[in-house]
């Protein structure tokens, strides 16, 4: 193809690398973000792995004669680790050892139930990152999400369909108004929305708190303690694989939003703006678009991803929740959304590996490996994500090149029909 | 050539253009004072208060202050309306009214809200201050680590780890060496290492500080949770039984009524903060490593052009504010409770990230806007044992109302260090 010839010679041929196609291929691929982020998970579990060895004891036993026989030592080390990651695989997966079919692949099912809210969670937070915000208040905005769409699953009786819609809506529309007033803030007094977030999620977390206690959230069957009404049978989300299976119609909401997240952020006109404002607002100003306008909507839609996520923890079960309905989540997309890299599939698979880790747990508690282990994978996973020079420098990958083979292959793929 | 120009224009244009009057201020004293003067005051319950100033085994005692608080709620409104007068004042003569002004007014508030949560029965003074200071301590520390980092141009999200680390390493090294002063040095060395890792991570790899500060709070979080439930848990006598730091009364000053109970009979922990407040603040506007210091959060390419060396200088700043921050963490575990608990540190480095822009970018002001945080801590203890009308879960939220009130009404726009947040690269 011509695409070959002209990005040839615009690549300067270094001494030591032949300028074929396949070693030009071949780079791409290194030092694009795939391998890099295959790479961090794979540190990732190999850090976790040895916490695991560290703290076994089993393995500090038989340590104590390493020297007379070594080969006891590491293959105490490998059934440490072999258990703790099995039983991970066991748990999130598939579950070999279980007596049916269905119940083997329950895992895999509870991987996506606990994922979906985390991939909700991870659009809003990537949403108001490239846009250039720091969006730390998911907590507060999914909080928000949980206060709307519970009041509107008890209070409002309404017909099956409908008041799923109506719930799901006003949950989001919940949200997205806490996270506009962020948005407001720093752009009527240029507040700092770092700041404005973490302080806004102590006032949700208080105020949702009360409204549990004795506002009109309350049940009144939980006495003293802050509890919601539960949902109505008509605003529950209903199962998807029958009665077996836990997980529910969220996911398939969670899969919805990803698809609207892709479409607002790559084609929309909205979302080149969101992108325009997040390189650079001063240029964005230079071409006439209302910056701050922009900020107001940006952490209104951002919050508005987060408030599915508080939508899918409300809506998804047939009790009451409670305040700490939030379970890490607003935080946890962060993580999920720095490991996605800002596109709508990789925060969806980041989303999924979570969820999965989330899922495992029990299985691991239950095998006597502790499963914080997995906190310290997500963070030395989303620390090699941070810094794609680190691990550049410890796996000796080549730089990122701007316009591959690759690139400008699936390019013309996609501007073909415009220029021809 | 152009310096000549403008020094022509200027005197011309210095008698037309005259400064902006910065309302802000003022409409927030006031509406604070209103709020005082209606809520404790004019609709404030009327019984006695009694302001309790004396410890129990004091040998002076200072009397009692019993009050009408509805005196006390309408007398001490009157006066925030007239300090809200003053500071119209100033602003109509465009200049900014004093901090202590504020400062006064606030205790004014305060006061008067003592006293309507108390009304019928008695405020404790000396229990109050106490535990506020106690609360305070590593918000204070973690926000004058945040401060020097500012200043230097690193923003740091990563208190909330360091103080985690630290409590963590405090407890643990405590309970291993049976030394509590090692366990300090650690939780100082385990701060350092969390600075020091967002110093080379934003200054050699140039990852965003933001995202590299909260990515370290989650590693953190996820280490010391991992060792907590895998090791501490397991055998509590072995690794998380450190005890407390005892209290050590100054002889003399700690019999000095009022005060000597609240100020010099505390934690070593709590004496650090005398000591590395004031420290801090002199070294930051006083010596020429402060100077250099403040150069280079501000302006870096004119610090470098004089020779400093920038990353260097970020780099030891920060290790040196992770110390101070480490030292934070000791006081959360073995300077109150004793043993680490899981996620122990709970927000109070988010809270003295807020401290930061709340005191803007000065020791001495983050440092009094913790104790207003601490202070909103015990006054929610107390509130609840007191058995207020006001819900517990409403007084809980105002520390954080306020810092929003402050941070888009008092601090406004770009008055932090110019740098700040983004990584130096030398031409």
């Amino acid at each position: 193809m011509s695409t070959d010839t002209t990005s040839a010679p615009t690549k300067k041929p270094s001494a030591d690398e032949p300028a074929g196609l396949s070693s030009q291929i071949l780079r791409e691929i290194m030092g694009g973000g795939a391998v890099r982020t295959v790479l961090a998970i794979l540190c990732g579990f190999i850090v976790g792995a040895i916490l695991i060895i560290a703290t076994s004891e089993e393995v500090a036993q038989v340590s104590g004669y390493f020297f007379s026989r070594p080969m006891d030592t590491v293959s105490a080390a490998w059934a440490a680790v072999s258990g703790g990651y099995g039983a991970l695989f066991r748990g999130s997966i598939f579950n070999p050892d279980a007596n049916s079919f269905a119940a083997s692949v329950r895992p895999i099912t509870e991987t996506l139930r606990l994922g979906a809210p985390l991939i909700a969670a991870g659009l809003g937070i990537a949403l108001s990152f490239r846009v250039g915000l720091f969006n730390i208040g998911g907590q507060g905005q999914l909080l928000l999400g949980v206060v709307f769409a519970s009041y509107a699953s008890f209070a409002w009786p309404l017909p099956y369909g409908l008041h799923l819609i109506v719930a799901v809506v006003f949950g989001i529309l919940g949200a997205a108004l806490w996270g506009s007033i962020v948005g407001l803030l720093k752009a009527t007094t240029g507040a700092h929305e770092v700041i404005v977030t973490i302080m806004l999620n102590y006032v949700a977390f208080n105020l949702v708190t009360w409204l549990m206690r004795s506002g009109f959230l309350h049940d009144d069957a939980a006495g003293g303690n802050p509890q919601t009404v539960a949902p109505l049978d008509t605003a529950q989300l209903p199962p998807i694989l029958g009665p077996g299976f836990s997980l529910h119609a969220g996911f398939l909401l969670v899969v919805a939003a990803t698809i609207f997240y892709w479409w607002l952020m790559e084609r929309s006109t909205i979302g080149y703006r969101f992108r325009t404002v997040g390189l650079n607002p001063n240029a964005a100003r230079t071409a006439g678009m209302n910056v701050p306008k922009i900020y107001v909507v940006a952490m209104a839609a951002s919050a508005a991803f987060v408030g599915i996520a508080g939508v899918n923890q409300t809506l998804g079960r047939a009790g009451g929740v409670t305040p700490s309905i939030d379970a890490g989540i607003g935080f946890d997309g962060i993580t999920v959304a720095l490991l996605g890299g800002g596109g709508a599939v990789g925060i969806f698979f980041a989303g999924l590996l979570f969820g999965a880790m989330k899922a495992g747990s029990p299985m691991m508690q239950i095998a006597d490996v502790s499963p914080e282990v997995l906190l310290v994978v997500q963070g030395v996973i989303v620390l090699f994500i941070a810094a794609p020079p680190l691990v550049r420098a410890i796996f000796r990958l080549p730089t990122p090149v701007p316009a591959g083979p690759i690139k400008t292959f699936v390019k013309s793929l996609f501007t073909r029909g415009k220029n021809s | 050539m152009t310096s000549t120009v403008t020094a022509g224009a200027s005197p011309a244009l210095r008698t037309t253009v005259l400064a902006q009057r910065n309302w802000k201020t003022a409409i927030s004293l006031l509406v604070f004072a209103l709020l005082g003067l209606i809520g404790f005051g004019l609709l404030g319950q009327s019984s006695d208060v009694t302001f309790n100033w004396t410890g129990t085994g004091d040998d002076v005692i200072i009397p009692n202050w019993v009050e009408d608080s509805k005196r006390i709620g309408v007398v001490f409104g009157i006066l925030m309306l007239a300090i809200t007068g003053v500071s119209v004042w100033f602003t109509w003569n465009r200049t900014r009214p004093p901090a202590w002004l504020v400062l006064v007014f606030g205790l004014l508030f305060v006061t008067a809200l003592l006293a309507s949560v108390g009304a019928g029965g008695r405020v404790p003074v000396i229990y109050l201050a106490t535990g506020a200071i106690s609360f305070a301590v590593p918000v204070i520390l973690g926000a004058v680590a945040g401060v020097m980092g500012e200043r230097v141009g690193v923003v740091n999200i990563a208190i909330e780890g360091q103080l985690l680390l630290g409590a963590f390493m405090a407890a643990i090294i405590g309970t291993m060496t049976g030394n509590l002063f090692l366990g300090i040095a650690s939780a100082m060395i385990g701060g350092a290492l969390v600075a020091m890792i967002l110093a080379s991570f934003s200054i050699k790899y140039l990852v965003d500080q933001i995202i590299i500060g909260v990515v370290l709070n989650v590693l953190v979080a996820g280490i010391t949770s991992f060792f907590y439930s895998a090791v501490m848990t397991r055998n509590s006598e072995g690794f998380n039984f450190p005890g407390t730091l005892s209290f050590l009364a100054i002889p003399g000053l700690s019999d000095i009524p009022l005060i000597g109970p609240i100020l010099f009979d505390n934690r070593i922990t709590t004496y650090a903060v005398f000591v590395i407040v004031p420290l801090v603040g002199l070294l930051m506007y006083k010596t020429r490593w402060g100077l250099r210091l403040r150069a280079v959060g501000e302006h870096p390419l004119a610090a470098d052009t004089v020779g400093i060396n920038v990353n260097r200088t970020r780099f030891r700043v920060m290790t040196l504010a992770g110390l101070i921050a480490g030292l934070g963490g000791a006081a959360l575990s073995i300077g109150a409770v004793g043993p680490f608990i899981r996620d122990m540190s709970a927000g109070q480095g988010y809270i003295a990230l807020a401290c930061v822009i709340l005191g803007r970018w000065n020791p001495w002001y983050a440092a009094t806007a913790a104790l207003m945080f601490g202070f909103a801590r015990i006054f929610q203890v107390w509130a609840g044992q007191a058995g207020s009308g006001i819900p517990a879960d409403f007084i809980a939220m105002i520390p954080y109302l306020v810092t929003l009130v402050a941070v888009a009404g008092f601090v406004g726009k770009s008055i932090g260090p110019a740098a700040a947040g983004k990584a130096y690269v030398k031409q």
